[in-house]
């Protein structure tokens, strides 16, 4: 981590991550727990609305291959509401299809990342997505 | 009592003198019949039947064999009153064929083939050649008992007159010649023949009523006293009466539709289609005269006259022996007319056929090569004199004959030798004008066949009694006939199924067969013939004369609208004018003189049977084409089905690729990610480098699993050998995955149940593999097993065939929703709890479908937990039962 990077370190940022892969999600947990975000991790679909609603972060990273519920279906009930209209979304799919990333831009994410992902290329959408 | 030899002389030049003269008349009235073109003339010169075996041979036979002798009337009675259609279709042909005799009607009917023509000339000539002489026998015997005493009322066999048979042979033929060849046109009616023909007829039947009604009402008293004394004098039926009554109607039936002279009165003279309704029942009618007549005569002359006369001359000794002179002198007359008319008839019809069949086809073969027709010599003459001397030549031959055969044998016998030999033309006759698929192989074959059977049967032993056939029990006339017709007919149908016709047999068969149907003419021009219009003219010359040839040829050319030089030699042209010689040389030479000249290039036979092929072929091409449409149209649907198949397992494909695609970035992400950070963090905590390494260690080991399984999985889905099958213990396979899924539970918190049901059995199956479905089951039993007291029960049982064993644990089960998907491949538990490949359950169902069981779930148990059940055929092994249940805690 460089200096330049600590010294901008985010204040009040809090990152939700919906992963059902428990070292994937540690691995992001690791990254962005250094970098300074409050991070918090849910294993299923199902399960994300409802941490949305009580820990109002403000950025998701979305697995679309979650158990119960796809991430595709949670992004599209979240953007229907609209105090979640524009929360920043970082879409995860281990699938390279180019249909997979058409269904993720009009289901509404705002960045769709390829499995296996660089580190730096997760942390720069993070940073981007957050900046004002 | 005789008459003197000078008033019978007398009498009997007189009477030619009278025929002669009539014959000339007839002549004169070539250009106006009137009378002589009348029914009447016609149904009486048809009476030629009637010979002087009918004459006297009729008498002989009531008086020999009885009721027997009414059948050679009732044959013709027959084809006159009920074949009337078989003799309207002959005449019909004859007409638009120009046909000139039965052996022309023949060999034009079977592809004008000279071969058959002179065939049938052949058997003609043959078989007629008994019967002229019977009619020398006939007019020697009864010259010979007019004029000698004593011997005459017992009988004239003993002393045959050859001299006095000679000069009457000679003198036939010198009537013959005068009125029978003048013309050379021998289709056209011999005008002064059939006048003399249809007087000998009536004087005839004048003479043997005459002697019926002396013998009814002189010597007998009146018609009641013949019937009376008939069943006395008349000899009762024989014991083969009904054999030789029926072959008798046969042969008289067949032989007034095939013998020579009565082709040539019945159907070559006949002017007019409607003469033969008249004939219908004139002919009938005249022959019943005759029978009825003769009755009276046989039953007065076996009352009458002395034991061991001849009864063949009842008809001259009656009168005689009562000193009835004029009616002797009468009844001689009409013998005489009965022999003298028969002779001529058949004598023109024989060397029409000998000129035409036999020396005609001679004489082309010599002097004509195509495209080289010499130009002089008069074929016309040349014919004429060739007809001339075939009757001399018949007539002597018959005279030899006679010689020959001596005096056995009644005049009957001697008819039917005849009879039965031109009877031999009637297959190929009937089957000709009825019968399209009859060819000239068949009709040959037949006739040949009928021919030499008949010579071996009858012909031979009448000259030389040593030299019969048949056996000497049976009626070798029967015999003869029905073996001779039978092998005939059966040859005629086999040579004719054997080959296909040949073009021109096809094109005159469809003309006979259909005569009425008059689509004559087109079919001839299939043949398009060209030729050059002076040879032809130089052919016409020489066959029909200067002056005939002329005016046909300028008749054609008006009608071509030509005015000058010679028609145009068309094709219409060539067919006129060969149907034109036909009528005097008969078809088969008529054809192959207008051959020599004219050319059928254009569209010759071969060209026509290719055609008649052809059509064959494109119809059978068509129903070929059809079915292989069929077969086309079967084989496309099943291509689009197999296509269908591949593309569903194309997109089953791509869905296990893109499957496998995410197994394997799954973990891969983990790589990459944890890697990087070990990479780029330098001050990293030593205790989170090494959970880190962890974790990759970790992964590393999944994704090699996972590849190992894909790999797996596929072996079992392509190759069909991958099995290594051997015969085993099964439980052994349990034993072993048991003791290996316990490393999975290295705390033994799992208690483990195991129940054995039933016969100790042996599979045949795969052991590696099955061990892997229990292992695969077992694993997954322990892992996935949240229960605080996991306890796993294996059963075991035999039943139906199959070895059945149930893994039963009290883990959380398997929800619903996944109860259907559990053995798909990277089935995804909805409990995100569940971390395999996702190949494991699918892996074991592939192996259990190969080793022909199944793995399947059983309904869950009341309190929770899943029932994987594994079925595998198996059979009891031989060793002993293990009837109790085995219950076993294992740990």
């Amino acid at each position: 981590m460089t200096d330049e990077a600590m010294m901008e370190k985010p204040q009040g940022q809090r990152v939700l991550i919906a992963e059902d892969e428990p070292n994937i999600a540690a691995a992001l947990q690791f990254l962005l727990g250094r970098d300074g975000y409050s991070v918090t991790i849910v294993a299923d679909g199902e399960s994300v609305e409802k941490a949305v609603r009580d820990q109002a972060p403000t950025l998701l990273i979305l697995d679309v291959m979650l158990p119960k519920m796809s991430g595709f279906e949670v992004l599209r009930s979240l953007r229907e509401k609209t105090e979640f209209a524009s929360l920043p979304v970082i879409m995860l799919t281990a699938k390279g299809q180019s249909q997979d990333r058409k269904t993720a831009e009009e289901s509404g994410a705002d960045v769709f990342v390829t499995k296996p992902f660089s580190n730096q290329e997760v942390l720069a959408h993070v940073k981007r997505l957050l900046t004002p | 009592m005789t008459l003197s030899p000078n008033l019978l002389f007398v009498a009997t030049f007189g009477y030619i003198i009278l025929l002669f003269a009539v014959g000339f008349w007839g002549e004169r009235r070539r250009e106006r019949p009137g009378l002589l073109g009348s029914a009447l003339v016609y149904t009486l010169s048809i009476s030629v039947y009637c010979t002087s075996w009918t004459f006297f041979g009729a008498v002989g036979s009531a008086a020999r064999s009885g009721i027997e002798f009414t059948a050679i009337y009732l044959g013709p009675t027959l084809v006159f009153a009920g074949w009337f259609v078989l003799l309207r279709k002959m005449v019909h042909i004859r007409q638009n064929q120009q046909i000139t005799s039965i052996a022309d009607l023949i060999s034009s009917r079977y592809g004008k083939s000279p071969g058959i023509a002179a065939l049938v000339t052949l058997i003609a000539v043959v078989s007629t050649l008994p019967y002229i002489a019977l009619q020398l026998k006939a007019v020697s015997s009864s010259l010979a008992a007019i004029m000698t005493p004593g011997a005459a009322s017992l009988g004239a066999n003993t002393d045959p007159h050859y001299l006095t048979a000679f000069w009457v042979a000679a003198g036939m033929a010198a009537f013959t010649i005068l009125f029978g060849t003048r013309t050379l046109d021998a289709s056209e009616r011999h005008h002064g023949i059939v006048a003399a023909i249809a007087l000998e007829s009536l004087v005839k039947l004048g003479a043997l009523v005459s002697v019926g009604l002396f013998a009814t009402y002189a010597i007998l008293d009146g018609p009641q006293d013949v019937l009376r004394r008939l069943p006395e004098t008349i000899p009762p039926p024989g014991p083969d009466f009904d054999a030789r009554w029926t072959t008798t109607i046969a042969l008289s039936a067949i032989a007034v539709l095939c013998l020579p002279r009565m082709f040539q009165v019945t159907i070559v003279e006949c002017t007019n289609e409607r003469h033969l309704r008249t004939a219908g029942w004139a002919f009938p009618l005249y022959l019943l005269v005759m029978t009825a007549s003769a009755l009276p005569i046989a039953v007065a002359g076996i009352a009458h006259m002395p034991a061991g006369s001849n009864p063949d001359l009842f008809v001259l000794t009656l009168p005689l022996s009562a000193d009835q002179n004029g009616l002797a002198l009468l009844a001689f007359l009409g013998g005489f007319s009965s022999a003298t008319s028969m002779v001529i008839i058949s004598s023109i019809a024989l060397s029409t056929m000998v000129s035409n069949h036999l020396i005609m086809p001679l004489k082309l073969r010599g002097s004509i090569t195509p495209g080289q027709l010499p130009q002089t010599g008069d074929v016309r003459g040349f014919l004429l004199n060739a007809r001339r001397i075939s009757i001399c030549v018949v007539l002597l031959l018959s005279f030899l004959y006679y010689r020959m055969s001596g005096n056995h044998g009644g005049l009957a016998s001697i008819g039917f030798i005849a009879f039965t030999g031109v009877a031999q033309f009637l297959p190929a006759l009937i089957a000709g004008i009825f019968w399209h698929r009859a060819n000239g192989r068949g009709a040959a074959l037949g006739m040949i066949s009928g021919f030499l059977l008949w010579a071996g049967a009858l012909f031979l032993p009448s000259v030389n009694q040593a030299l019969t056939i048949t056996p000497t029990d049976a009626d070798p006339l029967v015999t003869a006939l029905t073996w001779s017709l039978g092998v005939n007919t059966l040859l005629l149908i086999l040579g004719s199924l054997s080959r296909d016709p040949f073009a021109l047999e096809r094109l005159q068969a469809t003309r006979f067969v259909e005569t009425f149907s008059d689509a004559d003419g087109e079919s001839e021009r299939l043949f398009r013939r060209s030729a050059a219009s002076a040879d032809l003219y130089v052919l016409a010359q020489r066959i029909l004369g200067e002056s005939d040839a002329r005016t046909l040829f300028t008749e054609f050319r008006e009608r071509q609208g030509l005015t000058e030089g010679l028609p145009e030699a068309d094709d219409a042209f060539i067919t006129y004018l060969e149907r034109r010689l036909a009528s005097s040389i008969g078809a088969a030479s008529a054809r192959a003189m207008v051959s020599s000249v004219a050319r059928a290039e254009a569209i010759s036979r071969e060209t026509l049977i290719k055609m008649a092929d052809e059509t064959a072929r494109l119809m059978d091409h068509s129903q070929r084409l059809e079915a292989k449409s069929q077969e086309l149209e079967e084989t496309a649907r099943q291509l689009r089905s197999a296509n269908e198949r591949l593309r569903r397992l194309d997109a089953l494909k791509d869905e296990f690729l893109s499957q496998v695609s995410h197994e394997l970035r799954t973990p891969m992400t983990s790589l990459r990610s944890f890697s990087e950070i070990l990479i780029e963090s330098e001050d990293l905590p030593p205790e989170n480098a090494a959970h880190f390494l962890r974790i990759i260690h970790d992964e590393t080991l999944r994704l090699t699993r996972l590849l190992d399984e894909i790999l797996d999985l596929n072996t079992l889905e392509n190759a069909e050998g991958a099995l290594r099958l051997s015969t085993f213990d099964p439980m052994r396979e349990l034993d072993g995955a048991i003791e290996i899924s316990r490393a999975l539970d290295p705390h033994r918190r799992i208690r483990l149940v195991q129940a054995r049901h039933g016969p100790r059995v042996s599979v045949r199956a795969d052991a590696d593999r099955l061990r892997q479905v229990f292992i695969n089951v077992l694993a997954n039993a322990i892992k996935y097993n949240t229960n605080p007291a996991p306890a796993i029960w294996i059963e075991t049982e035999y039943e139906g065939g199959y070895l059945h064993v149930r893994v039963i644990d009290n883990g959380p089960g398997i929800e619903p929703l996944d109860r259907e998907i559990i053995f798909d491949k990277f089935a995804r538990s909805t409990r995100s709890e569940a971390k395999g490949s996702g190949l494991g359950l699918a892996i074991c169902r592939r192996i259990m479908e190969r080793l022909d069981g199944a793995i399947t779930l059983d309904p869950p148990p009341p309190d929770g937990g899943a029932v994987f059940r594994i079925s595998l055929p198996a059979l009891p092994s031989k060793g002993p039962f293990l009837v109790a249940a085995e219950r076993q805690e294992l740990f």
